[in-house]
């Protein structure tokens, strides 16, 4: 009888202990719309208490460079190239209907005429609530870049590894 | 110590901004001091007092201004 008793006053403790909740996020494209929900989750998510990790492989590194338009970033002539076709946040595509890049300056023109914040304000806001953003060392190397072509709030270059690591405990969502 | 008041309207925000805002505005006044939030009714009133709490903020009120318009009282 006591044993029963014993086993439920353990699971309702076990119950309040309350976990921190965690969220990581691996932004791996590099378009306009994607990262926008990239960055609503993970400033929602950070502002409600969460704890939010942003790991930015390929073409999601876009959103984290120092040049925020197209140029030529990357250390040889094929990375310069392709730093210049990828460009920053400010020459992210959408993913469907991007009509020669005119969406995403008609999207960004809607976000601000109905008061939502833009892919801009939310990385900006990422950045105050203090996010954890992290860059994909291999993909990095492929193109040639270095954490210095990255803004200063990032907090590390990355391996698989320690990102699940990091990650363990909490919810992972690939974008 | 004197404990001041502070006020944040975030009626026209939409999410996320209406809770980064909060979260936001709460990190940069002093323990012990008030913050009156103005939001509207549906998502931001049901989880901007929600998450002040769970994140260790008292909230002290909870009132009708005008229509979809309330004002929560948090206290850091």
């Amino acid at each position: 009888m006591s044993t029963t008793t014993d086993l439920q006053a353990a699971l309702a403790a076990q119950t309040e202990v309350k976990q921190p909740k965690k969220l990581s996020l691996i932004a791996f494209s590099g378009d306009f719309d994607k990262l926008t929900a990239t960055f609503t989750l993970a400033t929602g998510a950070a502002a409600v208490g969460y704890e939010v990790n942003i790991f930015f492989t390929f073409w999601g590194l876009d959103a984290v460079k120092k040049k925020q338009g197209r140029a030529f970033v990357g250390k040889g002539f094929l990375p310069k190239l392709f730093g210049f076709f990828m460009g920053g946040p400010k020459a992210a595509p959408v993913s469907r209907l991007n009509f020669l890049g005119l969406s995403p300056k008609i999207f960004r023109y809607m976000m601000r005429k109905n008061n939502v914040a833009t892919l801009e304000e939310l990385i900006e806001a990422a950045k105050a609530l203090g996010i954890n953003l992290y860059l994909c060392e291999m993909a990095m190397h492929i193109l040639g870049l270095e954490k210095d072509d990255f803004v200063h709030e990032v907090k590390d270059v990355l391996g698989v590894a320690t990102f699940l690591e990091i990650s363990e405990g909490g919810r992972t969502l690939f974008i | 110590m004197i404990m001041a008041t502070h006020k944040l309207d975030i009626t026209n925000e939409h999410c996320p901004m209406t809770f980064v805002k909060t979260k936001l505005k709460l990190a940069q006044i002093a323990k012990g001091d008030r913050l009156e939030v103005l939001l509207l009714e549906g998502e931001p009133l049901q989880n901007v007092p929600k998450s002040a709490t769970e994140q260790g903020f008292q909230v002290l009120e909870v009132k009708q201004i005008d229509g979809p318009v309330y004002q929560v009282t948090i206290q850091k």
